[in-house]
């Protein structure tokens, strides 16, 4: 069993127990822990189930590569799946579930999945396409579905805050142990702008775990020491509980800090997202044990060797009370010296090495530790729990020799360097056979906008494995780093470490080497998946030669851990059933992020109110006051319509309508696009960018325009206004004016820069309101002021004045066909003229109007609008607009491309009035259809429904629609198939598209 | 105008730096020849400040002037003024090419106070407000939305925003400086 230890554990403070549950079980730590250690010291070894086989899983490492030990933790708002116990500090009230099993952790149903194993091989769910149809929806979707997942949604809204934070540093240094420490002290001492992060909450990585002296101190005590140095330099800063989650181009970085995950509610952000931009990048990410290939080698109290020393040195947590130390390497050794000084049972080191030669192996035979060389497991006996192993000769087929009892086992199959970060953005690898790993290949490093590398590699994470050189490449990983960032040269020497002799690791990739089919279907490669040997040798067999393609048919190396225990071994076995070399198979992609970050942190700040930025007039809050219902336009909210107590939307948009034609209806129209051009070639590019002319327009008048793009598409319409001799103001739609700002921007500093024009978007400076109706004129003139009589200021003109007390700029132009007139105030006034104005209105009638009574009063006069009758493939043109597009001139955006065969074909859909035989509304975008079928057995289509309402004004539906040959089938009916299942049809005949007073009387008055 | 009102008429909230709306602001947009003598002048009688170099906003005895672009100033006067302001420049400018536009209505002003007035701002803005020092003007974006800043002292800093942001830009920041948020970078 595991169980805390009487004495040790330099991370925790035993005076400070914390209380936790583990599925509703109460539990005691101390401050310090990870939730493993605490979870190990009160011997909870089995944590959870595999993802296909449900096989029991226990904890197997002691930091971010862990694959088995992830969590459901939190409750409520605080719940969150798949939390991985080795990264989580343990704190008072946490309250964890296990994931993946049912009904219960001890007793899983599931778990004959695994005796069914021969019938879930590799690709098993890619094979089930290939069955027939319905057996993927009857068969094994719901088996996959039921079987298959890891925690569980949250079912709440998350409660926390997130938030970003963009930081700027010439170094960044990522990882903080003594590698990224003595990187850190050279680009610090250079005077260099130094950020240090370092995942965990404390210094100096593992190595006060694996020993060794570092200027004649232990590494805490050199730990300690730098930390003090670092922090007495003002250009250096120092964060822990701050993950370096990805590299990417350009020297950006993500750093991921979890300020507050275990002090949940203290109402600090629970996480910050770092947005770094470094100049160098040093990755001293260290290096991670990879575990042996051997039969049960998944059985709860199979651990990593480092794992093991880990937990009794930091946590003072036994593993187990007999350990056997599995190994192909010396550094396993440390680990039963670990637990023989700490009083616990190695029984035997099994080297699978010829022979143990070096000094770690002369030290535990000194302490009295059998080893055996050319040993390997043969298999671990136990279910939920090891209870021995049987061992066997490495060279041979696995004939046990031996049985030994044993409570857990300690393994290593050697070390690969954490390459992840160094990869992210391009760097490439080399296959080192000397220590069997792919480490960071210096000469091709990421590279920056200039060609010149922008990442560097510290310590072990360049395939150092020794603490002297760790020490030696990381000081000079700091000091390149420093140098290509524009610090001074550095004299100082940095931190040494007496050299130590090794005997060199041996490749093992399957334990024994000659192991049959039935061990190794039970040799894992990746514990999250349940992926083993005899999968990928399958899937070899199968053809799959790319790893990459084996990764994703096999499921080898993906979910949460992403394979950072399971690359490396399955990539050797794949080669193997290839036949070629490790380098000739290459690993996967290493992408960001290192380890999964929270979506809240990705999210950061933007939730709730500040979700999206919303834009509001300078009247909104009378709207919402008024109860108005919101429509998004843009990101504007704009008032819909606004019903009155017991009115429906719908009601309260007739009513609008009604009111407007026959008496006053006000419409805040601030949303509308505002655009200046002055210049000398004012009017010459406004030429270009209108289809019709714009330079010949008077000062004081106003003219309808269209601007198409280049490719001769209808993009925005709106009025223009010639201000004085080289100053036009132009309105564009609510959601165009920033579009067609960039858009006139763009074509004069890309295409006509020597054209002296310049533009000013001035939208927001203007609140702008439609005052509309027969009573229009009444109105202002009751307020008083400018003269605003048919014959000072007659339709499509403007003028600047007084409107009451207010500076106002008064256009004559109609979008309903009323009076009307558009005033324009500074938006600082817009509240108090629209208060005025409705003051005022009272005795003639007047109410708001929203933006579905616009719709409805414009398509009663047959006015488009962008985005109903246009979408990107519409041509004015096809919306009879031909009378707004210049003859005249020599040339505008779009017009050549409207020559083409395709825009000027008498086939193209063009726009005509739709009305129903029975009065009934058409429904939005339907199709006409007429007989026979196209070449996919649809029903031949002949036009579309573009806007459609019920017009109160005529008491009947009304609609536009683009319609082939349209325009000379005046009077025909056509037949509207219906979507709502009821199989009918709904006639409607082509009429003109003006419906009401066709020849503006009532506008021009 | 008595009528006239700014965005959020001057709501503030203290965290652990303090937000509040600086009320109306007048701006004025000034495109032109930044090197014409005329545009020098324009700048000098509007706001008394020197024309300002790349990237810098100068301040004079009526107002200040920030660079923009290449062709574009922001000058931050009196907002009562500004009306005036913009006829008088026109006139000035009348023989060149230049546009002289007031944009005080279309903008929302918030002053920052604090001494960790750099780091809030980091949270939102990718700029690299650690190097900024007062007399620089920075055009960039707060969260979702485009911004400028400049700092006035090491403790103060304005922000101005679109008008119709003004809401959301002035919930941003009160998130930004929530008590328990402060990252320690100053």
């Amino acid at each position: 069993m595991s169980t805390r230890l009487a004495k040790g554990g330099r991370l925790i403070d035993r005076t400070k127990p914390k209380n936790f549950t583990f599925n509703g079980k109460r539990m005691k730590g101390y401050e310090g822990d990870t939730l493993a250690a605490a979870l190990l010291g009160e011997d909870q070894m089995l944590v959870g189930r595999s993802f296909k086989y449900h096989r029991p899983r226990g904890i197997v490492a002691s930091g971010a590569e862990e694959p088995n030990a992830l969590v459901n933790m939190g409750q409520g708002g605080r719940f969150e799946p798949n939390q991985r116990v080795t990264t989580t500090e343990l704190f008072d009230g946490l309250a964890c579930t296990s994931q993946n099993h049912w009904p219960s952790l001890e007793f899983d149903v599931g778990v004959v999945n695994n005796y069914a194993a021969r019938f879930l091989p590799a690709g098993f769910y890619y094979k089930t396409f290939m069955a027939p149809a319905p057996a993927w929806k009857h068969v094994f979707e719901p088996i996959i579905r039921k079987s298959a997942g890891l925690g569980k949604v949250p079912t709440e809204a998350d409660v926390d805050r997130y938030e970003h934070f963009y930081h700027h540093t010439d170094v960044l240094v990522i990882g903080g142990g003594v590698a990224g420490l003595a990187a850190a002290l050279a680009a610090g001492r250079s005077g260099a702008k130094v950020l240090v992060m370092e995942q965990t909450h404390h210094w100096g990585g593992r190595a006060p775990v694996d020993g060794g002296e570092i200027d004649g101190q232990s590494p805490d005590d050199w730990t300690a020491a730098t930390l003090a140095e670092l922090e007495s330099m003002d250009n250096v800063t120092l964060r822990t509980r701050m993950m370096g989650s990805g590299v990417y181009d350009h020297g950006y970085a993500l750093g991921y800090e979890r300020v507050a995950d275990h002090t949940p509610g203290d109402d600090r952000p629970r996480h910050r997202l770092w947005r770094i931009r470094a100049q160098q990048i040093v990755t001293a990410t260290g290096s991670i044990e990879r575990p042996l290939s051997f039969a049960g080698n998944d059985i709860p109290g199979v651990m990593l060797a480092a794992a093991v020393r880990d937990y009794a040195v930091n946590w003072g947590v036994s593993v187990g009370d007999r350990t056997v130390v599995v190994t192909n390497n010396d550094d396993a050794y440390r680990t039963a010296l670990v637990l023989k000084e700490a009083g616990l049972e190695v029984p035997v080191i099994l080297d699978a090495r010829d022979q143990a030669t070096g000094p770690l192996a002369e030290a535990a035979r000194a302490a009295g530790i059998r080893v055996e060389v050319g040993k390997a497991i043969a298999k671990v006996n136990g279910g939920k729990r090891v209870t021995g192993v049987s061992i066997c000769s490495q060279a041979g087929e696995g004939s046990a020799v031996e049985d030994i009892a044993c409570d857990a086992v300690a393994m290593s199959g050697g070390w690969s360097p954490v390459v992840h970060l160094w990869s992210h953005c391009g760097g490439k690898l080399i296959w080192d056979d000397e220590q069997s790993h792919f480490r960071p290949d210096p000469d091709r490093a990421p590279t920056g906008h200039d060609g010149q590398s922008f990442v560097v590699t510290a310590g072990a994470a360049s395939g150092a494995m020794s603490l002297a050189d760790v020490l030696s490449d990381a000081y000079a990983a700091g000091q390149q780093a420093a140098k290509a960032a524009g610090g001074k040269a550095v004299r100082k020497a940095g931190p040494k470490a007496d050299p130590e002799a090794t005997q060199p690791m041996a490749p093992v990739w399957i334990m024994p080497q000659g192991a049959g089919h039935q061990k190794r279907m039970k040799m894992w490669l990746d514990y999250q998946n349940d992926v083993k040997v005899s999968d990928v040798q399958l899937a070899a067999r199968e053809g799959y030669e790319s790893v990459e393609h084996t990764k994703r048919y096999t499921t080898l190396g993906m979910a949460t851990d992403q394979g950072k225990l399971s690359n490396i071994n399955g990539l050797a076995i794949l080669s193997d059933a290839l036949g070629q070399p490790i380098p000739a198979t290459g690993t996967t992609t290493f992408r960001p992020p290192y380890t999964p970050i929270s979506f809240g942190a990705i999210a950061g700040e933007a939730r709730h109110e500040i979700f999206q930025p919303l834009r509001r007039t300078p009247m909104h809050g009378w709207h919402e006051d008024a109860g108005a219902y919101m429509e998004p336009v843009g990101h504007w909210r704009r008032p819909y319509c606004y019903a009155k107590p017991g009115e429906t939307n719908e009601q309260a948009v007739h009513r609008e309508v009604l009111n407007t034609r026959e008496k006053l209806g006000l419409l805040d129209a601030s949303t509308l696009g505002k655009l200046i051009v002055k210049g000398p070639d004012a009017g010459k590019f406004l030429d270009m960018m209108y289809t019709n002319m714009m330079s010949n327009l008077a000062v004081g008048k106003c003219r309808y325009g269209l601007m198409c793009s280049e490719n001769g598409f209808l993009s925005d319409d709106g009025v223009v206004a010639r201000i004085d001799e080289d100053t036009w103001l132009c309105h564009t739609t609510s959601g165009g004016a920033d579009r067609i700002y960039a858009w006139m921007e763009e074509w004069l500093q890309t295409e006509w820069w020597d054209w002296k024009v310049y533009v000013a978007n001035i939208t927001e400076q203007l609140a702008q309101v439609a005052v509309v109706g027969p009573n229009a004129r009444k109105l202002l003139e009751k307020l008083g002021g400018m003269d605003v009589s048919k014959e000072t200021l007659p339709f499509m003109q403007w003028k600047d004045g007084k409107i009451g007390a207010f500076d106002a700029r008064v256009y004559r132009i109609s979008f309903s066909g009323e009076l009307s007139y558009e005033i324009a105030v500074p938006a600082s006034q817009g509240r108090a003229f629209w208060d005025a104005l409705l003051e005022a209105g009272e005795e003639f009638g007047v109410m708001p109007y929203g933006t579905e009574c616009l719709h409805i009063m414009r398509a009663e006069k047959g006015f488009i609008m962008i985005g109903d009758e246009t979408d990107g493939t519409v041509i004015p043109q096809d919306l009879g607009l031909n009378w707004a597009i210049s003859k005249k001139k020599e040339d505008f955006l779009g017009k050549r491309a409207q020559l083409r065969s395709h825009m000027t074909d008498p086939d193209r859909w063009k726009l005509v009035g739709l009305e129903t035989l029975d009065g009934s509304v058409l429904p939005d975008g339907a199709y006409a259809v007429e007989g026979g079928e196209n070449q996919y057995g649809h029903r031949n289509m002949i036009g579309r429904v573009t806007s459609t309402y019920y017009s109160p004004t005529l008491k009947k539906g009304i609609a536009m629609g683009l319609v082939k040959h349209g325009p000379d089938r005046m009077g025909d009916v056509l037949s509207f198939p219906t979507v709502d299942g009821s199989n009918t049809e709904m006639k409607a005949r082509i009429v003109d598209p003006v419906f009401y007073d066709k020849d503006g009387e009532k506008q021009n008055v | 105008m008595s009528n006239a009102v700014s965005a959020l008429q001057g709501a503030s909230f203290d965290g652990y730096c303090k937000v509040e709306e600086a009320g109306l602001v007048g701006m004025i947009t000034l495109r032109g020849d930044l090197s014409s003598e005329g545009v020098t002048k324009a700048v000098k009688t509007a706001t008394g400040a020197e024309m300002p170099g790349q990237g810098q906003i100068t301040e004079g005895a009526k107002g200040r002037a920030g660079w923009m672009s290449p062709d574009e100033l922001l000058l931050v006067v009196d907002h009562s003024k500004a009306a005036d302001l913009v006829a008088a420049a026109t006139k000035t400018l009348a023989k060149e090419h230049a546009l002289v536009v007031n944009v005080s209505d279309a903008r929302a002003v918030y002053r920052l106070t604090g001494d960790a007035v750099r780091e809030v701002l980091a949270k939102l803005s990718p700029a690299d407000t650690a190097v900024m020092v007062p007399g620089q003007l920075r055009r960039t974006r707060v969260a979702q939305i485009p911004a400028a800043f400049y700092l006035t002292d090491d403790q103060t800093a304005e922000l101005i925003c679109f008008r119709s942001v003004a809401q959301y830009a002035f919930d941003l920041l009160k998130d930004a400086v929530q008590p328990g948020s402060e990252v320690g970078i100053v």
